[in-house]
């Protein structure tokens, strides 16, 4: 099995901030198969269309999913009660090949940040994350990276917690120690991060996000446009290609 | 239990369900969670002669019960189609259609001959896809339109043909009598209603091409009342689609005059639909003492 779509028990359900939620799901089968960077399609009651959010990490038989409410569809989501099922397609997209003997730095933006979680976990405690928040009442997940035992960076574009600055900031001084970049967030601050890592010399993955449809790489919906390697365009789909792409072949 | 297959156009189909092109692919993602012969045929994505890469994203939008789409036809084109696609198809023990598109009526002439020289089982004429600049739907829009272009690809296409009608027209009834004039075996409708959603924040359209497809639960009323329509005008079978999402709807459509039906959109709701919908259609003809579903065909009563 490659992926399925399953009913998932809503075991814990945390708001981390005034937007953000915290979803543990039970499914064993499902856990099992997810890898860091995949993503799930949840089923909203009463909505055409899934939602396709990245998995933040998977423990045992729990996959959990940290989402931000940005429209009707994430609110119905939002309020689904404890012990409730919600159907997820999953695991879906290709994820982040992590190799075990190099030193990566995970940046995440927002709401880009939980995938970062379960991705820097597989890397171990060699590698930097720099989170990257718009203030203090956006910071998440600070504890769960502390626990992970990598250097954690924190940063806010206002200054009210952590470095003052956007994620480049700090990703200037430790640029040179790493050997490979992987991203998540805001697309201005992929651009950037994927120039910072062509300008030195470093390998840089960027997850990235597009309106789905199936989210199984059948409807050609989710396009992103890629750079054929001649400078021709051509489109992939952040589903089944993605969502994560080498920054090197997107076409911003 | 009851019997489920249907012929269309002189193809036997094992049940009414066939996967409406576009939302399917060539099958192979549905294909990881059951076997394709849960349908009865897969009408394949829309493929032109040579590859096309598509529209710009944002190509979908979510309406209320629907979505829009704007692909814009991205497909690997004909070739790909017959040499890497096609062979893996006709394993999976379900009608192949294959669903061909163009811009200009020498494309589709051209396209039916070479597919002709294959194994397809039929072919589906694409001349209602709202979302590509040249062809798709200009030669969908009026009863003078589709005639032409069916009786120019007629001679070329060896196969069960079948023409694909868009609900954007005054008189649905004509157009699929146009297309069984100049020698369509069957018509399937409805393709995609054209709309359009803007983002009220950026005031921009949420679609890049600006204006898509809607497709889904929305359009289902719309389409019953078409394919109700164009039974009635027709003596060729009828493949009915547009928004069917249960069992129930399935049922309603073959009432309305539907020989078979398509299903696109609710896949991506729900990949399983096909197989509860092929379950609740042979509950109910168990329940209503129907021995086929083609006993079901046009039954309602006005």
């Amino acid at each position: 099995m490659k992926f399925d779509a399953q009913d998932c028990l809503l075991v814990k359900k945390t708001k981390l901030t005034q937007t953000i939620y915290d979803f543990r799901l039970k499914n064993a089968d499902l856990a099992e198969i997810t890898k860091p960077g995949q993503f799930a399609h949840l089923l909203v009651p009463g909505k055409t269309l899934r939602r396709p959010i990245s998995v933040c990490d998977v423990r045992d038989d729990i996959i959990r999913i940290v989402f931000e409410v940005r429209g009707e569809g994430t609110r119905i989501l939002s309020e689904t009660e404890e012990g409730s099922m919600i159907n997820m397609i999953c695991p879906l997209g290709k994820g982040f090949d992590i190799p075990k003997d190099k030193k990566v730095i995970f940046i995440g933006g927002g709401i880009g940040v939980p995938p970062m979680l379960y991705s820097a976990k597989t890397a171990g405690s060699n590698s930097i994350v720099i989170n990257g928040f718009r203030d203090k009442s956006a910071v998440i997940l600070t504890q769960d990276f502390r626990d992970i035992g990598c250097r954690l960076i924190e940063t806010t574009d206002n200054g009210s917690y952590g470095i003052h600055g956007f994620v480049t900031d700090p990703l200037k001084e430790v640029i040179d120690s790493a050997d490979m970049i992987c991203a998540c967030g805001p697309t201005p601050m992929l651009k950037n991060i994927a120039a910072m890592a062509k300008d030195h010399g470093k390998e840089c993955f960027v997850s990235l996000e597009q309106r789905m449809a199936c989210g199984i790489g059948a409807c050609l919906g989710c396009a992103v446009g890629i750079d054929r390697g001649d400078g021709s365009l051509t489109y992939k789909h952040v589903c089944k290609d993605g969502p994560v792409f080498r920054a090197e072949e997107v076409i911003w | 239990m009851a019997d489920l297959s249907v012929n269309i156009a002189g193809v036997e189909f094992n049940n009414p369900i066939i996967a409406a092109s576009g939302t399917i692919g060539f099958g192979h993602e549905y294909g990881e969670l059951y076997p394709l012969s849960v349908f009865g045929g897969i009408s394949c994505k829309g493929t032109t002669l040579k590859e096309r890469p598509g529209n710009p994203p944002p190509r979908i939008a979510e309406t209320p019960m629907g979505m829009l789409n704007a692909v814009g036809l991205q497909n690997p084109g004909v070739e790909h189609f017959i040499d890497v696609e096609l062979p893996w198809l006709k394993k999976q023990n379900t009608v192949v259609i294959a669903n061909a598109a163009g811009s200009t009526e020498e494309d589709y002439c051209k396209i039916c001959e070479v597919l002709s020289d294959t194994d397809v089982d039929m072919i589906e004429l694409n001349i209602s896809c709202p979302n590509v600049k040249e062809g798709g739907a200009q030669f969908g829009t009026s009863p003078e339109s589709v005639g032409k272009i069916t009786a120019a690809v007629r001679p070329y296409c060896k196969k069960p043909l079948i023409i694909k009608l868009s609900p954007n027209v005054a008189d649905i009834a004509a157009v699929a009598k146009a297309a069984e004039a100049e020698g369509a075996d069957a018509v399937s409708l409805i393709n995609t209603l054209t709309g359009m959603r803007i983002d009220i924040n950026t005031r921009r359209p949420i679609i890049k091409n600006i204006t898509g497809g809607m497709s889904g639960p929305a359009v289902f009323p719309v389409a019953v009342r078409m394919v109700y329509q164009v039974k009635k005008a027709v003596k060729i079978p009828v493949i009915g689609l547009g928004g069917i999402s249960t069992w129930q709807d399935a049922v309603e459509m073959i009432m309305a005059g539907a020989d078979a039906i398509q299903i696109g959109t609710v896949l991506f709701t729900d990949p399983y639909a096909p197989l509860k919908i092929s379950e609740g259609l042979h509950g109910y003809l168990d329940t209503h003492n129907i021995p086929s579903v083609r006993d079901l065909t046009a039954t309602v009563e006005v």
